[in-house]
């Protein structure tokens, strides 16, 4: 490497502290970009928000839409996506940190998963359209769209429990096991419970994946136009089906429903990882 | 210690007075179930590749190889058809080149600033902070981009169309900046301090230590990270759909209406084209190739990352 001169040194000083300054807006102004977004969407749609938008059906008239079965449906989603996702992704997580560890097959089953986390959301759509639409004969029902929305989630259930069960120091293992216990009973009483709130934070923020998720619902046929609170075998909506639609639609006034349902959205989405938030303290200050 | 933790050993202790040799038959069960979770991610992975294997074999019985890859006009939903894929692998193609256009700088630059010059307290904030970007469901992107950014771009730039591919890379950028300026960063701050005290040692003021040193030094774990961006960008499907339109053009013009491969998957499927049908295996076809596409970029990801874990910094 070249050394540098005193004369360089001095003019590197300068050129130093513009580059530290450039370098900080590339941080702020995304978030700049952040506050903008929020705001644009607030000053859109926080107006259009009442107890008949949130109680309301969808109509072909804006003035009068609402996104009663649109919520429902999500909710459904979501519900029902987490039964089926955090279980199975605490257990291959349990599977891979407690019982796989350094196996050949866990390390398969670990590149596995890493893959996984990369596929686009929407070829998700396509597997759900072709397996459980189809060949399972669910049908376009929530049930079809919460099997699709676990296994796109399941990745982020997986990845975020092993990381919590990595932070049990092995000494409380050696610790089970010195008393007695058996593999299982380690992993039931002592394990899972320490590493209990990274498990519930990784769930949660899965769910909230879950619930801003689009393209795969509507790969596998959620429908926008529903006049009824759907159930489990019913044809159905989400909030960001909904949201889709009055985007597309070409009239100035779906747009306003359409930030006015991502109000909706956001405002859930932040109840989510609040609640993540204090979960999380709560469970910390109790173990440590 | 953990109350909970000494609590369940207490009781494990007075359960469990003689060592037991055998593990009991419920633990094998639970051993095989635990198993199974796991594998599950394994036949996901097989069914992504067989459905989308079986319907493109399927397209392949009515659209020739050649015509697929030969063509350059995307219709199949007009009378005359024609089934050439680059139009929609270009539309792809360009809006994630203006998203990485966008990210790879300000994503690096934020790197570089968190891990080389952010206090302590700055970094633990700014970087979950700057997470929340990658936190907001695309499809606010999409409205974004369509609302807001398009026109004000067309202030600008005018005859920018309605839809384009501008806004919605300009606004996907953004949205995978996080990703390069957080996977960059975890690279440059696990650099060696040793290094960076070497370079200062010999003489090196800050900027040329990052430069010369640093960033070299971190260059897997940084291209570990950008590989990883220009995947989801690929992948991206709600942002082009709202904001980029729903014409297959042939183009490097980022003024004009496009429409990238999800766009189109999404098009297919929110119309009621009737299973079975070659229109309705297009989907499938254009899901492989993109498939394809994100599964190299996380490959040449998934290897450089490695590299960087094994190799060791600085070498």
């Amino acid at each position: 490497m070249r050394a540098p001169g005193p004369v360089d040194r001095r003019r590197g000083k300068v050129g130093e502290r513009l580059f530290v300054w450039l370098c900080l807006a590339c941080v702020l102004v995304p978030l700049a970009m952040l506050g903008v977004l929020l705001g644009d969407v607030i000053v859109d749609g926080a107006g259009r928000i009442d107890w008949a938008f949130i109680r309301g059906f969808p109509s072909r008239r804006a003035s009068v839409a609402g996104i009663w079965p649109a919520l429902v449906g999500s909710i459904y989603l979501i519900g029902l996506t987490a039964m089926m996702a955090v279980p199975i992704g605490v257990g291959a997580a349990v599977y891979l940190e407690e019982y796989g560890r350094r196996s050949k097959v866990a390390g398969f089953i670990e590149v596995n998963i890493a893959n996984l986390a990369g596929v686009p959301s929407v070829i998700y759509g396509l597997l759900g359209l072709e397996v459980f639409v189809r060949v399972f004969g669910f049908g376009s029902t929530i049930l079809a769209g919460s099997c699709t929305l676990a296994l796109l989630v399941l990745p982020i259930v997986i990845m975020a429990s092993r990381e919590a069960l990595r932070t049990v120091p092995d000494s409380l293992r050696e610790g089970a096991y010195a008393l007695g216990a058996t593999r299982w009973q380690t992993i039931r009483q002592v394990v899972l419970p320490s590493a209990l709130p990274g498990i519930l934070t990784g769930a949660i923020l899965a769910v909230a994946r879950a619930l801003g998720e689009t393209a795969p619902l509507i790969v596998v046929g959620a429908v926008v136009f529903i006049t009824f609170s759907p159930d489990l075998h019913s044809q159905y909506t989400a909030l960001p089906i909904q949201i889709f639609n009055w985007v597309s639609m070409p009239q100035k006034a779906f747009l306003e429903n359409a930030a006015a349902a991502i109000v909706v959205l956001m405002v859930v989405l932040l109840l989510l990882n609040s609640v993540a938030i204090v979960l999380r303290n709560k469970y910390q200050k109790r173990n440590y | 210690m953990f109350p909970v933790v000494r609590q369940a050993m207490t009781r494990l202790a007075a359960r469990n007075g003689s060592p037991r040799s055998a593990v009991p038959w419920h633990e094998r069960l639970i051993e095989v179930g635990l198993f199974a979770c796991g594998a599950l991610s394994v036949l996901v992975t097989a069914g992504i590749l067989l459905v989308l294997a079986f319907e493109t074999f399927e397209f392949f019985q009515g659209v020739s190889l050649g015509e697929f890859l030969g063509d350059t006009r995307w219709t199949p939903l007009f009378v005359d058809k024609h089934f050439g894929i680059w139009p929609l692998v270009c539309g792809t193609l360009l809006t994630s080149a203006i998203a990485i256009a966008v990210a790879l700088p300000l994503g690096l630059m934020a790197a570089i600033y968190l891990s080389e010059f952010a206090s302590a307290r700055a970094r633990r904030i700014l970087k979950p902070t700057l997470e929340l970007l990658a936190g907001v469901p695309t499809l606010v992107y999409g409205y974004f981009a369509l609302v807001f950014i398009t026109p004000i771009l067309q202030k600008f730039i005018p005859d920018l169309a309605g839809f384009n591919a501008l806004a919605p890379g300009i606004v996907m950028g953004f949205m995978i900046m996080p990703m390069i300026s957080s996977l960059s960063e975890d690279a440059l701050y696990a650099v060696p301090n040793g290094l960076r005290e070497g370079a200062y040692a010999l003489g090196s003021a800050k900027l040329p230590a990052i430069f010369r040193v640093i960033i070299p030094a971190a260059r897997s774990g940084i291209i570990a990270a950008v590989t990883l961006a220009i995947s989801r960008a690929i992948g991206e499907t709600m942002v082009v759909t709202i904001a980029a339109g729903q014409q297959p053009n042939l183009t490097l013009d980022p003024r004009v209406p496009i429409e990238t491969m999800t766009a189109y998957i999404i098009s297919i499927s929110k119309g009621d084209t009737p299973t079975g049908t070659l229109e309705y295996r297009t989907i499938f076809a254009v899901g492989s190739m993109l498939f394809l596409m994100t599964f190299v970029m996380n490959l040449v990801s998934h290897r450089m990352a490695k590299k960087l874990r094994y190799g060791g910094a600085g070498t």
